[in-house]
C-alpha cells in the first residue's frame, strides 16, 4: 500500500475538521486533490535522483489540523534584525501565519492565505491551485516527444492541496510597485515528528513589481523529524516583475518536498533563486511556464551539502511563446558523503521562435564518497532558437590550491576561498543587493562550519 | 649558518626521475643564478623547494635555516620566508587580489605572532607595494591573475613578493615574455628587496635580468644535476657560446 493512503484515510475521517479551519476556496479543491493523489501516487526516486517522497511520507507525522495556536508569542520567537534589507517581514510557524496580514491603500495584500481566501474568494479561486493541479499541459507538442511523467500533476503537490489550511499570499494589483522587499520567515517548530503543509501564492498584476525573500528555518525542540511539504504558485501577469528567493536553513533531520510553479505572461520578468544552505533531505521542483512573448526568466540554485545530506533540484522551463529568454545556473558543493542531483529540462515548443535559453550546472565534489548526478535535458521543437547547456562536476583545482599555499594561505583557508569563489556567480545573480551581501556572508559561514542559523533572523528557541 | 643547504637531492614526477643529485648551498645575502637547457630540472628544483605535491623527493635532504625543509608544508615554508615567482602564474577566478593577499599576509603575521593588519593598514601596504612594480590599481581589484596579460602576471608576482618580503626568493623565469620596460620594473622590484639577510635564486635564460640583478654565483643544471658552478663570468660564457660546451664536457 502506498504511503499516501494514510493521508486519504485521514482526510476522509477528518474532513469536517480540516474544512472548518480553512477557507471554502481551499476546501473546494480537496476532492480533486484526493482523486489526483490516488491516480498518480507519490513520486519515487529515479536512477538519477536521491530523495524518495514516497518513503519520506510513509512516516507517521502529526499534523495540526485543529489549528492549535503555536504556543509562543511572535515576539518571543523572533527578533529579526535586517535593517539594511528594510523588509516588511512576515512570520510563518509551520503553516500558520503568526504575524498580521497587511493590506495597503494601494491594494497590496500580504499575509494569511486563509484570510485572503475568505476576504477575496473570487481572486483566490481564480489562482489557487491552478498551476499545481493543472500541470497536465494541454498544449500541442508532438506526441512522440512528451514525457508523460513530467507533465503529470505531482502527488506531493496534490497531498498539500488535500490537507492545506493556511499559508502566505502576496497579491500586487496592476501597476503597483512594491518598493521594499517582502520577507517571509518560515519556521518549522515541533516537539514530535511533524508535517507542515505550507502553501504560498503570489499574484503579480500587470506591470506590478515586487521582491520576496523566504527564509526557511527549523527549530527542533526535541529529537524529531520535521517534514515541510510545500507548494508555491506564482503568477506573473504581462510586464510584471518578481524576484523570488528562497533560502533553506534547516537542519539534518528536516525533510523538504517543495514544488514551485511559475506562470509568466508577455514581457514579464522573474528571478527565482533556491539556496539550500543546510538541508537534511530536500527535493526542490521548479516549473516555469513562459506563456507570453518576451518573457524573461532567471533561475538560480545553490546547494552546499555535507554529512549524508541529499539535495535534488528538478527544474523544468517551458518556452511556449516566441522571443522569451531564460537563464539557468545551478551550483553544488558536496562534501563528506552528501548526494546531489540536478535535473534541468528546457523545452522549446514549436512556434517559440527566437527563444534564448541557457542552462549551466557546475558542481564541486570534495570527497570520493560524494555523489552527484547532473542531467541536462533540452528539447527543442522550434527552428530559430539559441539554446545552450553545460554541466561539469569536478574537484578543487590543485594548481590554484598550491599557488595559494605558496603565498602562505593555509590549505583549509585556500580551499574555503576557492569554494566561496566557485559560488560567486550564482550569488551575484541576486537582484537585491543587501540580500546578495547577506548570502555571501551566510555561504562563507556555512563553508567555515560556523552557520547554525541565519544570524540576522536571530530566532530564539 | 647557511640559509639553504641541498644535499644529493633526487626527485621525480609521475614516476620519472628529474633531479639526480643536486647539491647547492646558499648563504644569507647571496644571489644565485640557475641556468640550463630546457628540461634540465630547473623548475623542478623550484617546485621541490616550495613543496609542490606533484613532485616526489626520492633521496637527499634540504636544510633551510637549519630545519628539515621537506617536512614543512608549502604554507609553512612561505611563513618562514620562501617565495616562488611562478613561471606560469595561476589564474584564480572569483578570488580578489585584495582578499588573496590579505589572507596571505595575515596568515604570515599570525605565524610570526603579529596582530592582523586592519583593512586600512593593508590597503596602505598594497598601495605602497603596487607602486614598486607599477601595477595598475584596476588589476589589484580584480580576481587573481584573471585576464592579466603575460607581463602583468609577472609584475603581479613581484608585487606579491614585495608584500611578503621573503628571505629566500626564487624567480622562475620571471623575465620570460617581458618587454624591456617591464623587465626593468621587475628587476628594480627584485633589487629593492636585496639585503644582507635575503637571498635569491634566479632561474633564467636571458642575460638582461642577470645584468640587472647581478648574481655572485652561476650554476648550470643539466640532466638533473648541477654540472658547473662559477661566478658571473660563467653566465657570460653561456650567453656567448650556449650550452653545447657544457654538455660535451659533461658527457665527454
Amino acid at each position: 500500500m502506498s504511503s499516501y493512503q494514510q493521508y486519504i484515510d485521514l482526510f476522509n475521517a477528518q474532513r469536517a475538521l480540516i474544512d472548518e479551519h480553512a477557507a471554502p476556496v481551499l476546501n473546494a479543491q480537496r476532492e480533486a486533490a484526493a482523486e489526483v493523489l490516488q491516480r498518480v501516487g507519490l513520486s519515487r526516486p529515479k536512477d538519477y535522483t536521491h530523495v524518495d517522497p514516497e518513503a519520506l511520507l510513509a512516516a507517521d507525522y502529526s499534523l495540526n489540523l485543529s489549528r492549535y495556536a503555536v504556543p509562543t508569542d511572535r515576539s518571543d520567537l523572533f527578533t529579526c534584525a535586517v535593517p539594511e534589507l528594510s523588509t516588511s517581514v512576515h512570520y510563518l510557524v509551520n503553516e500558520q501565519l503568526v504575524s498580521h496580514s497587511r493590506e495597503g491603500d494601494d491594494g497590496v495584500f500580504s499575509g494569511s492565505l486563509r484570510e485572503f481566501a475568505l476576504r477575496y474568494p473570487d481572486i483566490a479561486a481564480r489562482y489557487y491551485n491552478r498551476l499545481a493541479m493543472h500541470d497536465e499541459a494541454p498544449y500541442d507538442v508532438r506526441t512522440q516527444s512528451t514525457n508523460v511523467t513530467a507533465h503529470r500533476p505531482l502527488g506531493e503537490a496534490a497531498l498539500n492541496t488535500l490537507l492545506c489550511q493556511d499559508g502566505f499570499v502576496l497579491y500586487v494589483p496592476d501597476g503597483v510597485v512594491v518598493e521594499r522587499p517582502i520577507q517571509l520567515i518560515s519556521l518549522l517548530r515541533a516537539v514530535e515528528d511533524f508535517m507542515a503543509c505550507q502553501r504560498i501564492l503570489i499574484i503579480m498584476g500587470e506591470g506590478a513589481k515586487a521582491s520576496v525573500l523566504i527564509c526557511d528555518h527549523a527549530s527542533q525542540l526535541r529529537d524529531c523529524k520535521l517534514l515541510s511539504l510545500q507548494v508555491t504558485e506564482i503568477f506573473c501577469a504581462p510586464y510584471s516583475s518578481l524576484d523570488f528567493y528562497e533560502l533553506e536553513e534547516h537542519h539534518a533531520d528536516c525533510r523538504r518536498l517543495s514544488s514551485v510553479y511559475v506562470e509568466q505572461h508577455e514581457g514579464s520578468s522573474a528571478a527565482v533563486g533556491q539556496y539550500a544552505l543546510t538541508a537534511g533531505q530536500t527535493r526542490n521542483r521548479v516549473f516555469i511556464d513562459l506563456l507570453g512573448h518576451d518573457a524573461d526568466t532567471h533561475l538560480y540554485g545553490l546547494c552546499i551539502a555535507d554529512r549524508d545530506q541529499q539535495v535534488d533540484n528538478i527544474t523544468y522551463i517551458r518556452h511556449r511563446a516566441p522571443k522569451c529568454h531564460s537563464d539557468e545556473l545551478f551550483k553544488y558543493v558536496l562534501d563528506e558523503e552528501a548526494r546531489g542531483s540536478f535535473v534541468g529540462r528546457i523545452l522549446v515548443q514549436e512556434g517559440a521562435d527566437k527563444t534564448d535559453a541557457h542552462q549551466t550546472d557546475r558542481n564541486l565534489i570534495l570527497t570520493p564518497q560524494c555523489h552527484m548526478v547532473a542531467r541536462p535535458e533540452l528539447e527543442i521543437y522550434a527552428d530559430d532558437v539559441k539554446c545552450s547547456h553545460g554541466a561539469t562536476t569536478g574537484q578543487l583545482d590543485p594548481v590554484a590550491l598550491f599557488y595559494m599555499r605558496t603565498r602562505g594561505i593555509p590549505e583549509a583557508e585556500a580551499r574555503l576561498l576557492l569554494m566561496f569563489a566557485f559560488m560567486g556567480d550564482v550569488i551575484d545573480g541576486i537582484r537585491i543587493d543587501p540580500l546578495k551581501d547577506r548570502l555571501k556572508h551566510l555561504v562563507e559561514k556555512r563553508f567555515r562550519g560556523e552557520l547554525t542559523q541565519c544570524r540576522t533572523c536571530a530566532i530564539k528557541k | 649558518m647557511s640559509l639553504l643547504e641541498i644535499h644529493n637531492l633526487h626527485a621525480s614526477a609521475a614516476g620519472k626521475e628529474i633531479l639526480r643529485g643536486i647539491d647547492l648551498t646558499i648563504n644569507p645575502g647571496e644571489v644565485h643564478a640557475v641556468m640550463g637547457p630546457n628540461g634540465a630540472g630547473k623548475s623542478t628544483l623550484s617546485a621541490i623547494l616550495t613543496g609542490n605535491p606533484q613532485y616526489e623527493v626520492t633521496q637527499g635532504e634540504i636544510l633551510y635555516k637549519g630545519r628539515n625543509l621537506l617536512e614543512m608544508k608549502p604554507e609553512e615554508r612561505a611563513w618562514e620566508g620562501i617565495f616562488l615567482s611562478f613561471q606560469y602564474p595561476v589564474e584564480i577566478p572569483g578570488v580578489s587580489m585584495v582578499n588573496f593577499m590579505r589572507t596571505a599576509v595575515n596568515a604570515q603575521r599570525e605565524y610570526r605572532g603579529l596582530p592582523a593588519l586592519t583593512a586600512t593598514e593593508f590597503l596602505r601596504l598594497m598601495r605602497e607595494k603596487r607602486a614598486v612594480v607599477q601595477l595598475d590599481n584596476k588589476l589589484a581589484n580584480r580576481s587573481v591573475n584573471e585576464g592579466f596579460s603575460g607581463g602583468e602576471k609577472k609584475r603581479n608576482e613581484i608585487f606579491q613578493m614585495a608584500i611578503l618580503e621573503p628571505t629566500l626568493s626564487i624567480l622562475d623565469e620571471t623575465d620570460s615574455g617581458l618587454d624591456v620596460d617591464a623587465l626593468r620594473i621587475v628587476s628594480e622590484g627584485v633589487n629593492r628587496l636585496k639585503s644582507a639577510e635575503r637571498s635569491s635564486i634566479v632561474i633564467t635564460h636571458y642575460q638582461k635580468l642577470l645584468e640587472y640583478v647581478q648574481p655572485q654565483f652561476v650554476h648550470i643544471v643539466y640532466r638533473g644535476r648541477i654540472v658547473k658552478s662559477g661566478g658571473p663570468e660563467l653566465g657570460d660564457r653561456i650567453f656567448a657560446e650556449g650550452f653545447d660546451w657544457v654538455k660535451q664536457e659533461f658527457e665527454g
